[in-house]
């Protein structure tokens, strides 16, 4: 092994306050350097040269360099030792600038005691480094997009027509979704089947798009690049192929039940075209519905069927295929108005929901109106929206706006009509919708402000009183209307639970899909490969369904494009000839990326039969696993149990007698930052810490605690990013677990628990930073040193205290 | 004649004082009039529950001179209705409770005319001492 | 089955039909109705304030009764039966105050020193929970002279049904006593104001309020056809029934209607001798109807 550090002055930034020619002089002392040298400016061209020309001449291949945070130059240092010929990741940086110069600019010689000691575990975990090379994955040009409204048929053309496989699978006998039963579309009152069946006819027409319809997925398994999907198609025993839409088949079929897509208002036959603008654009059997079909009871629609179309011989097929990459797109439902027992949906025959109105809207302008709609219409805002006592908090969003529509549409079809809104508040906050509004003004459109406190029926003439305060003149409304309808709001639907469950998938607090971050990761899940598009992951109108559509599917091509998606080497992996099978392992994995398989063939047949087994694809690097086996078989790259045992003898090293040190395992995304910038800041905090980066807190087991002890801690800090920020799932339950274990031996031991520290932070949280680590260190300087005994056996038969 | 309205942090403290006694956080009242379009009592009031909560929201103490909080009936229809579930039967208590607890009394028995008090079920006398003293 | 009863005031005086109503059915039944010993005032109406401590205190005095009693009655079940529902309401939300404030329990414990400590196990039950949780097919069954015929509007009022984890049913569309008086025979009328209050304690000083009100709830009841009105609060009583004297004074069109306790109904349901009807103390007399309709002789 030959290593080369290299120390950084950085323009004076570290060498005013670090004695740079002593850090010199303590690396060249240890064992496996054969090369130190300092530069002004290691970052630079100059710099960098200087390491590139070390490595080829003195054939270097490991090198240390202290100097900035591996936050900010890490990267470019890793391709100057790549530009040399050697991997990236045999590189380790000592943080002496953010984490050492900066914050104690005030103690100049503790800084360069502080500096060497940093340097020293550079130098130790780079010894332990693996020489490993960037990874990538193979992916294919395959989607599943599940859910055929609107937003999975955005998302289908969008890859269809990149040039990728697409599947898409929709449970309904035709595509289209809520939107194909809508009137018009706000604000610019389009004609919603009008705009929609180009689309559609879009889909069937596109070569790359499967079209599964009447289907639903079953089952998922499998991860990014390889999920396999198996989908259930059930028989409509109708061959759309021969289908002509003569109609013959419901003048004959005896049977009459509620048609769901004139949401019950009207009725259909067993037999029965989903909708007028379906696709595929043929009749379909509903089986249920139907008086039998094994046995055949009835069976007049195949006898006047000219076509020949119809086919009772057929059955549910199951289809399986595998997919790289998955788009959730399966919509909402309308909220239950029944739960609002107080506005009578159910009961009352004038209380009607606002999908309803879209029905009637467009039967009556076809000339063809389906229940009488009266003169007085009254639409009731945020019902279950908004709404504690139905414990929906959330607003769902295109209300106010339908509303407004419905209300202006009604208006100008009848001035006659007398047209009121209820409203808490009305939101038109997108393009076009403040200028729609005031048209609905302008129209006559009536909007009082008030929340309807109830509806009462009067039973002879079934109109409605309805009793509200308009608040904006403090009095009580109680008056009569024809008709009210009722504003419900957006909710998920049973389809998206079945899904989330099957992948997985994280809810939000209101009931709709997670994305992976509000605000960078709009469409992503944090299941690699699976992304969200529409009303599924929240309430939103079409122009921002479409919107997400396409960004689904953009992140999708992202991933598939190249034929590889890059994976970071910091993964799990197994010490094999550790490992006893146990299987503890296997259910602890947030990701589910272990599993139990046999051993090869060639195996020492003194081992176990099975061995754990990581799946590189899920593993996502938090190293949760590592507490939870007995045998120390599971391990982390870069970050490996000796690599970090290594650093922690490195950093307590030079402790005197009487002296204190405390160790603050800082998570990489959080609170390694957080520490930069309260050195970025000249913030000061206690000299005696000494910090060590891990990618999660999560990676630090009981053991790695307990050895930290052993080996001379006083105090341990465990810092960690808030938990709905984490990339790691369960990160936080993670560490609380392990620390718990812990502190349970520290009682034993009569030790205080609370030199034992966990702390959750956001990365501006400076101040906070600065006050808990000098609160431990105050604390384990009063407390005095862990007593040599005590220490001595917190080191002793760890594996079995730990796994009794 | 149109009031000017006030709003200064002076009164914060009332409300603050309202928001203890009640065990509600009045702030959280988005004046949607749920609660006044419940109110059976509401056509005897002077002003209306929502309006009752607004005038303790922007900390008008003038809101203990009106009468709306007298005339609550305890039914809670406002509290088992309100869309950011709030008690307001807990606000009303409260502010009653603000003047209750000065020792000024909102029932006199004296002043109940004898034949109503022969009439009147003790569970209705009972109720109405225990309401409107301190 | 015994349970422990508590009366309150009113059963006492004006309510006494309810209450001989209630205990005749009940033990037809198979239910024990026995009245709580030394019981005081339940404290009607409940203190909402979040510091008032005292005011819970005869209502709680009166659980530590109840757990004497149940502990004496033996068995594992401490239920703590009332008529009223306002009595009810202040039972058991002081219950609940203290079972979820142990501090404040200990508090109260503590100031009662010469009571015995309360522990938290009663549980206060309606009587209408009670008939719920027998089954109304039981009801059905010792029902001897059905009540075909009969128009009755059920009416809740508040205290029985608010707020949400007080109630013994949902606060806009309660359905026990429609279940009850189905298993009568009755007919039932929805009457829309049936849990719009009655106006409560405001009947002291502000009789003519109670009467506004007393009118929208019966004159709609009147006018979906309803003959009868069934409450079961003394309160609600006397503001539906005896103020109708100050509707009529208001309101001279209107008719009068008998108010009754759901439990006298019971009682001529199930046949029950005339004396546990009670009707002398309605004040409107419902026998003229219930005579005309051959319910009673």
């Amino acid at each position: 092994m030959r290593i080369g550090v290299y120390v950084c002055h950085c323009g004076g930034n570290i060498s005013e306050i670090v004695d740079i020619s002593k850090v010199v002089s303590f690396a060249e002392k240890q064992p496996d350097v054969v090369l130190v040298k300092d530069n002004p400016h290691m970052c630079s061209e100059v710099g960098q040269k200087l390491v590139i020309d070390d490595i080829k001449e003195h054939k270097l291949d490991k090198i240390v360099i202290a100097a900035c945070s591996p936050q900010f130059q890490g990267p470019t240092f890793m391709s100057t030792l790549e530009k040399a010929g050697l991997s990236p990741y045999v590189l380790e940086m000592a943080n002496i600038r953010e984490q050492c110069a900066w914050p104690h600019f005030d103690f100049p010689e503790e800084a360069t005691k502080k500096a060497n000691n940093l340097t020293n575990a550079a130098i130790a975990k780079v010894r332990l480094d693996e020489p490993l090379g960037k990874k990538t994955m193979p992916i294919g040009r395959r989607v599943l997009v599940i859910g055929g409204g609107i937003a999975g048929i955005q998302a289908a053309l969008d890859l269809g027509d990149a040039g990728f496989k697409v599947y898409l699978v929709e449970k309904e006998p035709t595509i289209g979704g809520k939107m194909s039963k809508l009137s018009r579309t706000f604000p610019t009152e389009d004609c919603a089947a009008c705009i929609l069946s180009p689309k559609m006819a879009d889909v069937l027409a596109n070569p790359n798009i499967t079209l599964l319809t009447y289907s639903e997925v079953e089952n998922i398994q499998g991860y990014l690049g390889n999920y396999e999907i198996t989908v259930k198609k059930n028989p409509t025993y109708v061959d759309p192929d021969k289908c002509t839409c003569c109609d013959d088949c419901t003048e004959v079929c005896p049977v009459v039940v509620p048609n769901e897509f004139e949401e019950g208002l009207t009725s259909r036959k067993a037999i029965y075209l989903p909708s007028p603008i379906a696709v595929p654009h043929s009749y379909v059997l509903d089986e249920q519905a139907c008086l039998g079909i094994f046995p055949l009871a009835c069976g007049k629609c195949q006898e006047v069927c000219d076509p020949g179309a119809i086919n009772f011989d057929v059955y549910p097929e199951e289809i399986k295929f595998t997919v790289d990459t998955i788009i959730v797109a399966t919509g909402y439902d309308i909220f239950d108005a029944t739960q609002k027992s107080v506005y009578g949906f159910g009961k009352y025959a004038n209380v009607i929901t606002a999908l309803d109105m879209e029905r009637m809207i467009v039967h009556a302008s076809e000339g063809n109106p389906i229940r009488p709609m009266g003169k007085r219409i009254a639409f009731i805002q945020c019902v279950g929206s908004r709404d504690e006592q139905v414990e929906n908090e959330n607003c769902s969003r295109i209300c106010c706006m339908y509303a407004t529509k419905l209300s202006q549409l009604l208006k100008r079809s009848d001035p006659t009509r007398d047209v009121y809104v209820f409203y808490t508040d009305l939101r038109a906050y997108g393009k076009g919708f403040e200028e729609y509004y005031k048209r609905a003004q302008r129209t006559g459109v009536k909007f009082i402000r008030g929340r309807v406190a109830e509806l009462i029926e009067d039973s002879q003439t079934r109109k409605l009183t309805l009793r509200v305060e308009d608040t904006l003149t403090r009095q009580i409304i109680e008056s009569e209307f024809d008709l009210v309808v009722l504003s419900v709001g957006l909710r998920p639907n049973e389809g998206t639970d079945r899904i989330a469950n099957l992948l997985r998938l994280a809810k939000s607090p209101d009931g709709f899909l997670q994305e992976a971050h509000p605000k960078f990761r709009p469409v992503d899940t944090l299941t690699d490969g699976v992304f969200l598009a529409g009303t599924v992951q929240g309430p939103k109108d079409i122009p921002d369904t479409v919107a997400q559509a396409s960004a689904a599917s953009a992140r999708a091509t992202r991933l598939m494009n190249r034929g590889e998606y890059d994976v970071e080497p910091v993964m799990a992996f197994v010490h094999e000839e550790s490992c006893d099978g146990c299987g503890l392992c296997v259910e602890q994995c947030p990701t589910n990326a272990i599993s139990l398989s046999s051993r090869d063939a060639n195996s020492d047949k003194s081992l176990s039969p099975k061995v754990a087994k990581i799946n590189e694809a899920l593993c996502k690097g938090c190293g949760s696993c590592i507490a939870y086996c007995p045998k120390d078989a599971l391990d982390l790259h870069c970050y490996s149990n000796d690599q970090l045992l290594a650093q922690i003898k490195a950093v307590l090293a030079d402790k005197k007698n009487g002296e204190v040190r405390v160790l603050v395992f800082a998570d990489d995304m959080t609170t390694y930052r957080l520490a930069d910038n309260v050195g970025v800041a000249k913030m000061s905090y206690s000299l005696n810490s000494r910090i060590i980066r891990v990618p999660s807190g999560s990676r630090v087991t009981p053991k790695l605690m307990l050895q930290a002890f052993a080996e001379g801690a006083d105090g341990i800090f465990i810092g960690e990013c808030e938990e709905k920020s984490s990339p790691y799932p369960h990160s936080v339950s993670t560490i609380k677990s392990n620390i718990s274990k812990v502190t349970h031996i520290l009682k034993e031991e009569g030790i205080d628990e609370k030199r034992l520290r966990f702390v959750q932070f956001v990365t501006v949280m400076l101040g906070g930073f600065v006050n808990n680590i000098n609160s431990l260190s105050d604390f384990t300087i009063k407390s005095g040193p862990i007593p040599a005994q005590k220490r001595k056996r917190l080191g002793e038969n760890i594996n079995e205290r730990l796994f009794k | 004649m149109i009031k000017k309205l006030v709003i200064s942090s002076k009164n914060v403290d009332f409300l603050n004082k309202i928001n203890e006694l009640s065990g509600e956080t009045i702030t959280l009242c988005d004046q949607c009039g749920t609660c006044s379009g419940s109110c059976p009592m509401v056509s005897e009031m002077d002003i209306t529950p929502s309006q009752m909560m607004r005038m303790v929201q922007l900390g008008q103490m003038e809101v203990m001179d009106t009468k709306a909080m007298w005339i609550c009936a305890s039914c809670f229809a406002c509290t088992v209705r309100c869309p950011r579930g709030l008690d307001l039967a807990k606000v009303a208590e409260a502010l009653r409770q603000v003047k209750l607890r000065e020792a000024i009394d909102h029932i006199d028995i004296k002043k109940i005319p004898e034949d109503e008090v022969r009439r009147l079920p003790q569970i209705a006398l009972v109720s109405s001492f225990r309401k409107f003293t301190g | 089955m015994k349970i422990p009863y508590y009366p309150g005031c009113s059963l006492k005086t004006t309510a006494q039909n309810f209450e001989i109503s209630a205990l005749a059915v009940a033990k037809t039944l198979g239910i024990e109705l026995i009245e709580l010993p030394r019981w005081n005032c339940c404290g009607t109406v409940s203190s909402l304030t979040s510091d008032d401590l005292m005011h819970h205190l005869a209502p709680i005095r009166n659980l530590v009764r109840a757990e004497e009693m149940s502990e004496n009655l033996g068995g594992d079940e401490y239920k703590l039966v009332t008529l009223c529902s306002m009595c009810f309401n202040v039972l058991k939300r002081s219950n609940l105050r203290v079972k979820e404030n142990p501090d404040e329990l200990k508090k109260i414990n503590d100031f009662m020193y010469l009571e015995k400590d309360y522990s938290g196990r009663v549980e206060v039950v309606h009587f209408l929970e009670l008939l719920r949780e027998i089954g109304f097919q039981k009801v059905k069954e010792k029902v001897k002279n059905p009540l075909s015929g009969l128009k009755v509007a059920p009416y809740y009022g508040c205290l029985l049904l608010r707020p949400k984890e007080i109630g013994i049913d949902d606060p806009e569309d309660p359905t026990v006593q429609v279940e009850i008086l189905a298993a009568l025979g009755a007919e039932i009328v929805n009457n829309p104001f049936k849990t719009r209050c009655c106006g409560s304690y405001q009947t002291v000083q502000d009789k003519y309020a109670v009467a506004e009100l007393a009118y929208d709830i019966l004159s709609r009841a009147q006018k979906e056809g309803a003959e009868f009105v069934t409450t079961c609060c003394p309160l609600c009583m006397f503001n539906l029934a005896d103020r109708q004297k100050e509707v009529v004074e208001k309101y001279p069109e209107f008719r009068s209607i008998p108010v009754l306790y759901i439990t006298q109904l019971m009682a001529v349901a199930f046949d029950l001798d005339e004396k546990y009807y009670g009707f002398d103390l309605n004040y409107v007399d419902p026998r003229p109807i219930l005579k005309e309709k051959g319910v009673i002789r």
